[in-house]
């Protein structure tokens, strides 16, 4: 009896490992390369479900219309499927695609598949995430997440109009890149480092809203004298937040996050977070389509990285930092007209 | 020397026994344990802002042990109940926002996880599929549905009735109790004198410990794992509604080991793995007993990494303790 379940188990495994992959079919054919004239673009994801990545999708399926290329989209299941977005490489290449745009699920992951791509000709752009080394890709059109730190932390200190910080820090999975350059880009905005005294106390809370308002409950019991919060990303910032109102502190405390969701410039426009900084997902769409129109007419490749921007949304603009109102946001919400 | 040992294995098998008879004593002691040198270590943890703190981060896990209880008692296992809870959460904020009455959408999300549990339970007794493989399905599909109904946005929630949990407090000897609190208090001693007091707890202990003996003895077996899954089902939507007390959001990417937090709770409570044994008493010891490690060691400034690790740590110890019992009871 035990061996059956566990057969059962096995097969249920197996089951949930092969069924990662959507898939949208618009061709069939051979490899193609740079220069043969008709760009066939497919789109890797992190996951198909995250509206950031639909917005990313949506943006992308939109420019290779417009451009006469086309166009498939995979993605992977959930956030860190290396295995699933390997496979959707490797299904891409067998439709013939000779451009690939990948939101790498993790830096290293899936390094391999990548060069297999690129020894065969197929030009290979990361959007969103940069790869590790960088030059893996040819290459990266994404958010400078430092920058987008370094924006959230210049804002918060300049709304502390002089005062010292006495700041809480919501960080998101430990040791990932994007959750280590925001970290880094925000404690060089507000002008510390992490092992500056004015950091009251930090919490990492992968991204759940419900263990941010947690860890923020248990630091704000070791001190309420705080006027700074740092989130990593909205969600949690909404955790941080509830956390925050049920002690009644949100009118002493400045608190800044990152995203850019129209979910999140809605919480600048309630005066839930004194800032968001938006990112452009569709930028990032529109850029890599567009250069792999390119390629396929004349066989140019891009290369290094290519900064797609990041815009401070506020309510309650500070000098010296260039912002825009929630009103702004609102239409512009992770680059896309709503 | 040979009437000493006699002495002392005498002893350790009425310890042994001790536990097997009252499962939530070793939580209580380590609750109690965790308490006392937390107050000690730090000047902030015994405070009676903090222990209410404290209850309130425990409330949804503790509501979603609560269910999972039940379940492990009939030797079953529900990976799918933080998943279904979240769904529920979704359903309620989505029917507010489009302006429906906070009762129907509190409704539309319990009938919802019922619904799920009538699901487990039919396939399980029916078609007799274990427990883990059916709950691993469902938690698939409950959380690809959840990403649908929100396109992974989070869905903010206004109305009273929906928050009304989280909001709504009064003072008990100057602590501050929520009805949210009240409410989890008055599920605990609703299950226990369920699980205790009738002949439909004693059903579920006899189904846990040997189904085929349960049947010949003429306990409806299947109807009484149903059953279970059913309650279970009610108890995940009122989780949903202690979650949307706590957090006046409701978002997909929340609580995605919160299926696995309720487990770690239930076992840390001294309910067996392999059913028949245990009590909802131990499971809100337990789900007590992770909030106030995490609580705690945030206030000492500990790494949240090895604030994981110790939790990790108390959930192996307490299988040990289970196994020694258990072999205690054998020989």
């Amino acid at each position: 009896m035990r061996q059956r379940s566990l057969t059962a188990v096995a097969l249920a495994a197996v089951l949930a490992a092969t069924t990662g992959c959507t898939v949208e079919r618009h061709w069939g054919g051979n490899t193609n390369t740079g220069g043969s004239g008709k760009a066939k673009v497919g789109l890797v994801t992190k996951t198909d479900t995250n509206p950031y990545f639909v917005e990313l999708r949506n943006a992308a399926r939109a420019t290779a219309q417009a451009n006469g290329a086309d166009f498939s989209a995979l993605a992977g299941q959930f956030d860190g499927d290396n295995d699933g977005q390997v496979r959707a490489i490797e299904n891409l290449r067998q439709q013939g695609a000779n451009t690939i745009l990948i939101t790498p699920s993790s830096s290293t992951g899936v390094l391999k598949a990548i060069k297999d791509a690129r020894d065969a000709g197929v030009l290979v752009i990361a959007l969103d995430t940069a790869t590790e080394p960088a030059d893996a890709v040819d290459a990266t059109f994404a958010t400078d997440n430092f920058a987008a730190g370094e924006g959230q932390g210049a804002y918060v200190k300049a709304a502390l109009n002089g005062v010292p910080a006495k700041l809480l820090m919501v960080d998101g999975t430990a040791g990932s890149t994007v959750d280590t350059q925001r970290h880094g880009g925000f404690l060089k905005g507000i002008g510390l480092t992490d092992s500056s005294p004015e950091i009251k106390g930090h919490t990492a809370a992968n991204g759940d809203q419900s263990l941010a308002q947690q860890g923020m409950e248990n630091l704000l019991q070791r001190s309420t004298d705080i006027n700074a919060v740092y989130s990593m990303n909205e969600p949690m910032g909404r955790g941080a937040y509830a956390a925050l109102n049920a002690r009644g502190l949100t009118g002493q405390i400045v608190m800044g996050s990152i995203d850019g969701g129209c979910e999140g410039v809605q919480n600048v426009k309630n005066g839930q977070f004194a800032a968001t900084v938006m990112q452009f997902p569709k930028k990032m769409a529109e850029q890599g389509v567009l250069a792999a129109v390119e390629y396929a007419k004349t066989g140019k490749k891009p290369s290094g990285f290519v900064n797609t921007g990041s815009a401070v949304i506020t309510d309650k603009p500070m000098p010296g930092v260039e912002s825009h109102d929630s009103a702004w946001g609102l239409q512009n919400c992770w680059g896309g007209k709503k | 020397m040979t009437t000493a040992t006699a002495v002392s294995t005498k002893e350790r098998e009425s310890l042994g026994e001790f536990l097997l008879r009252a499962p939530a004593v070793g939580p209580a002691l380590a609750l109690i344990v965790a308490i006392v040198l937390f107050s000690l270590a730090t000047d902030t943890f015994f405070d009676l802002d903090n222990l209410s703190t404290v209850v309130q981060q425990s409330l949804v896990v503790g509501t979603l042990a609560l269910g999972q209880t039940l379940v492990i008692l009939i030797s079953g296992i529900d990976l799918s109940n933080a998943a279904s809870m979240v769904v529920a959460t979704l359903i309620m904020a989505k029917l507010a926002a489009a302006g429906a009455n906070g009762f129907v959408a509190l409704l539309a999300g319990v009938v919802l996880t019922i619904i799920v549990g009538i699901f487990i339970g039919g396939l399980a007794t029916r078609i007799k599929l274990p427990a883990f493989i059916i709950t691993l399905g469902t938690f698939t599909m409950l959380t690809a549905v959840s990403k649908l109904i929100a396109g992974g946005q989070a869905v903010p929630v206004t109305d009273g009735l929906l928050q009304w949990l989280g909001t709504k407090r009064y003072l008990f000897g100057g602590i501050p109790i929520t009805y949210g609190m009240t409410l989890a208090l008055l599920m605990y001693l609703g299950v226990w004198y369920a699980l205790t007091k009738t002949a439909w707890g004693k059903h579920v202990y006899a189904v846990g410990n040997a189904p085929e003996s349960a049947r010949l003895s003429g306990i409806k077996v299947n109807r009484t794992v149903l059953s279970v899954y059913i309650v279970a089902g009610l108890t995940f939507g009122i989780a949903a509604w202690q979650a949307l007390g706590r957090t006046p959001n409701a978002d997909p990417n929340q609580f995605q080991l919160g299926n696995l937090d309720s487990i770690t709770a239930v076992v840390l409570g001294g309910t067996s793995l392999f059913g028949g044994r245990g009590s909802v008493l131990g499971t809100l010891m337990g789900a007590l007993v992770v909030a106030v490690l995490r609580s705690g060691l945030t206030q000492m400034n500990v790494d949240g990494n090895y604030q994981d690790l110790a939790t990790g740590a108390l959930l192996i110890a307490a299988v040990v303790v289970d196994r020694i019992a258990r072999r205690q009871q054998q020989s």
